[in-house]
């Protein structure tokens, strides 16, 4: 998808006056919370599991290039083909290939990250083939022509009824007199309409929470049993994923899969965990006669060799979207790519460009709840502060904030100017608030002001109270 | 693309990893949950599916399953027919004259399928099941109602332990093997819960005590 992360600001500000958003969103505290909290106390080992899983994942990291062929090794040992790929437009080159290689032009899919990463629908329909998201949110934004909003809940920016329309625009066989206000009439309304793509696809793509090297397996977590019928129903299985995903045993896996879906969710479990092995076995009664795996880099391993490299141990559980104070205002259709919320803040400079995305990570308040809900401990406000300063040191930031950082700076280095100043600063805006101890207006805080009143310190520094206790 | 790219790629996580040092992979924690006596992990085991919608009977032998069956369907205002997956063991029972046993393929989405599964997992209440010349796969995900018949003794107390049998049992992972809980679901929609997806809308699981038959 094109990138509209530049423009940030904007899209944020129109956020907040979205009413149907913010509605949307609120859902989202809705008891998202109460839920993960709650599965997560049943389960005493959580934060042992937690630390596994970095270690896990860490190790896999260091040791990728092992792994990685590893995996391929046991892929093509039963069959499969793995395809690697440096990018984008090589990923999606080679799915068109597979399809053309079967005359393919129907296809089923299940949801997969990385294919809007690559924008991997918009390449096969400009060549003729015909890709159907079929996880219920993704087909949603489909007939929206919209993108993902979240990693694990994709339409939660949309309302019950703004669903019904698209389905009464979309839907050529629907009775009118069909009533559709109901979430339940939605669900049998898409399950109806998407039996025929899963019978009648030719090719099946999902994406792959994990991939085991010691069994060349894809690992796909869903809840709607469409991934399954995505890759046991077509002649053709095609896995695209991430280079990162790679563990070496199906135990790393289970430690993986006890924290995924507690962190996503709010489940215990989800409902289908598949393990997929290659193609279908000699007497097998189905299953895909091919199997491949598309392997995707696009900028994965120059992560690997940088700052953010701890950011690669993502599960994309989507808890740090869920928990975010700035998420939840602007959702994720504001950072403008595939990824938002604070994971999305620190991949999307790496992966499509700093210049256009610095914005990003100066979108948090550094209150830290991403951080204490992620269940492979990323270090979210670190990674986010590492951008800033790459952004001051390579002149991205604007030059008003780089100059009052200058002055901050100039004078915190001199502690005697420092605490003067900021007695003459506290006491005149103390008397300046007077009586009401508070700002409608003052200049150079209209980011403040505009939405709320300003406080106004009260007595002293907090070095004069600290001498006076 | 292919092996120029897989040769770059290589070699650039080469590059970016020359300075790193692999840490071990010291513990696979396993909960407590996991644990428990044969009596507890089968309790364990069937709250757990509750908890998730799926429906439990226990009876207490193999030939009492077509009349477990027979009822459950008249409970749910279903017909009396279903898909039996062509496994030897359920091949075996005599479903005459409780149920009607076919084995269409399904594509009829009001289908109800039973087929066999390899264990139940106490730790989430959660069914192994895999695919093989015995095991159509489609029939744990397309048909409406899936019945799983499940032998009290297949029941373990966590994901290792069913994969530690699975292993014993096949020298090749077989092509597809999914763990399942509960029946299909989604919260896509103004993230109401709704029960039946794409897959089964129902799950239910029989378990049966004593030897196969």
């Amino acid at each position: 998808m094109k990138p509209t992360s530049h423009q940030f600001v904007e899209h944020a500000a129109a956020a907040q006056h979205d009413a149907s958003l913010q509605a949307a969103l609120g859902r989202l505290n809705r008891d998202a919370r109460a839920s993960r909290l709650h599965v997560r106390e049943r389960l005493p080992e959580f934060g042992a599991l937690s630390d596994a899983a970095v270690e896990i994942k860490t190790h896999s990291l260091a040791r990728l290039d092992h792994y990685l062929e590893e995996f391929e090794r046991n892929v093509s040992a039963l069959g499969g083909t793995v395809h690697w790929c440096r990018d984008g437009e090589e990923a999606c080159e080679a799915v068109l290939e597979i399809c053309r290689a079967r005359g393919a032009t129907a296809v089923a899919k299940g949801k997969s990250m990385v294919s809007e990463e690559i924008a991997l629908n918009d390449h096969l329909a400009r060549h003729g083939v015909d890709a159907i998201e079929t996880d219920l949110g993704e087909y949603i934004l489909q007939l929206r022509g919209e993108t993902p909003s979240h990693i694990v809940m994709p339409a939660i920016h949309l309302t019950q009824d703004g669903i019904a329309d698209t389905f009464r625009d979309h839907h050529d066989t629907l009775d009118s007199k069909r009533p559709l206000g109901e979430a339940r009439e939605l669900t049998d309304e898409a399950r109806r309409t998407l039996r025929g793509a899963f019978l009648g696809a030719e090719i099946g793509i999902t994406g792959a929470n994990f991939l085991i090297a010691e069994t060349g397996t894809a690992v796909i977590v869903t809840n709607e049993g469409n991934g399954d019928l995505v890759q046991s129903l077509p002649p053709v299985h095609v896995v695209v994923t991430g280079i990162e995903k790679v563990i070496p045993t199906a135990a790393d896996a289970f430690t993986l899969l006890r924290i995924l879906a507690r962190s996503a969710t709010g489940q215990e479990f989800s409902s289908y965990t598949t393990f997929a092995t290659g193609p279908r076995r000699a007497g097998d009664a189905d299953g895909p006669e091919e199997f491949h795996v598309v392997l995707l880099d696009n900028g994965r391993a120059e992560l690997l060799a940088g700052e953010f490299r701890e950011a690669l141990r993502c599960i994309r559980c989507g808890a740090c979207q869920s928990v975010c104070p700035v998420y939840r205002s602007v959702g994720g259709h504001a950072y403008g790519w595939v990824y938002g919320g604070p994971i999305g803040a620190v991949l999307t400079p790496a992966l499509i460009g700093h210049d256009q995305t610095r914005d990003l990570p100066e979108a948090s308040s550094f209150c830290g709840a991403c951080e204490e809900v992620c269940p492979v401990r990323i270090p979210l406000p670190a990674l986010l502060r590492r951008w800033r300063e790459r952004s001051h040191r390579s002149g991205l930031s604007p030059a008003r904030s780089r100059a009052a950082l200058a002055v901050w700076g100039w004078l915190a280095r001199r502690p005697v100017l420092y605490r003067l100043a900021m007695r003459c600063a506290i006491g005149a805006l103390g008397a300046m608030a007077g009586r009401r101890g508070r700002f409608r207006w003052l200049p150079l805080a209209g980011g403040w002001t505009d939405a709320r009143d300003l406080p106004a310190p009260e007595g002293g520094t907090f070095m004069d109270r600290w001498r006076a206790t | 693309m292919t092996d120029g790219a897989r040769q770059e790629i290589l070699a650039r996580i080469r590059r970016a990893n020359s300075a790193a040092t692999p840490v071990p992979i010291r513990s696979h924690p396993i909960p407590a949950r996991a644990r428990g006596s044969v009596d507890e992990l089968r309790d364990r085991f069937i709250a757990m599916a509750r908890e998730v919608s799926a429906t439990v009977e226990h009876v207490a032998s193999p030939d009492e399953v077509p009349r477990a069956i027979g009822s459950f369907l008249d409970a749910e205002g279903l017909a009396r027919t279903i898909t039996l997956a062509p496994d030897s063991t359920l091949r075996s029972i005599s479903w005459a004259p409780e149920v009607e046993a076919g084995d269409d393929p399904i594509v009829s989405s009001s289908a109800v399928a039973v087929t066999p599964a390899f264990a139940g997992i106490a730790e989430t209440g959660t069914l192994l099941v895999h695919s093989g010349a015995r095991n159509p796969n489609r029939l744990h995900f397309l048909p409406e109602t899936h019945i799983a018949v499940l032998p009290a003794a297949a029941i373990v107390g966590g994901y290792e332990d069913a994969w530690t049998r699975l292993g014993e049992q096949f020298e090749t992972l077989p092509r597809s093997v999914t763990l399942i809980t509960g029946p299909s679901r989604s919260s896509d929609i103004e993230r109401k819960l709704q029960i039946g997806v794409h897959g089964p809308c129902r799950l239910h699981i029989v378990l049966y005590d004593g030897k196969e038959p």
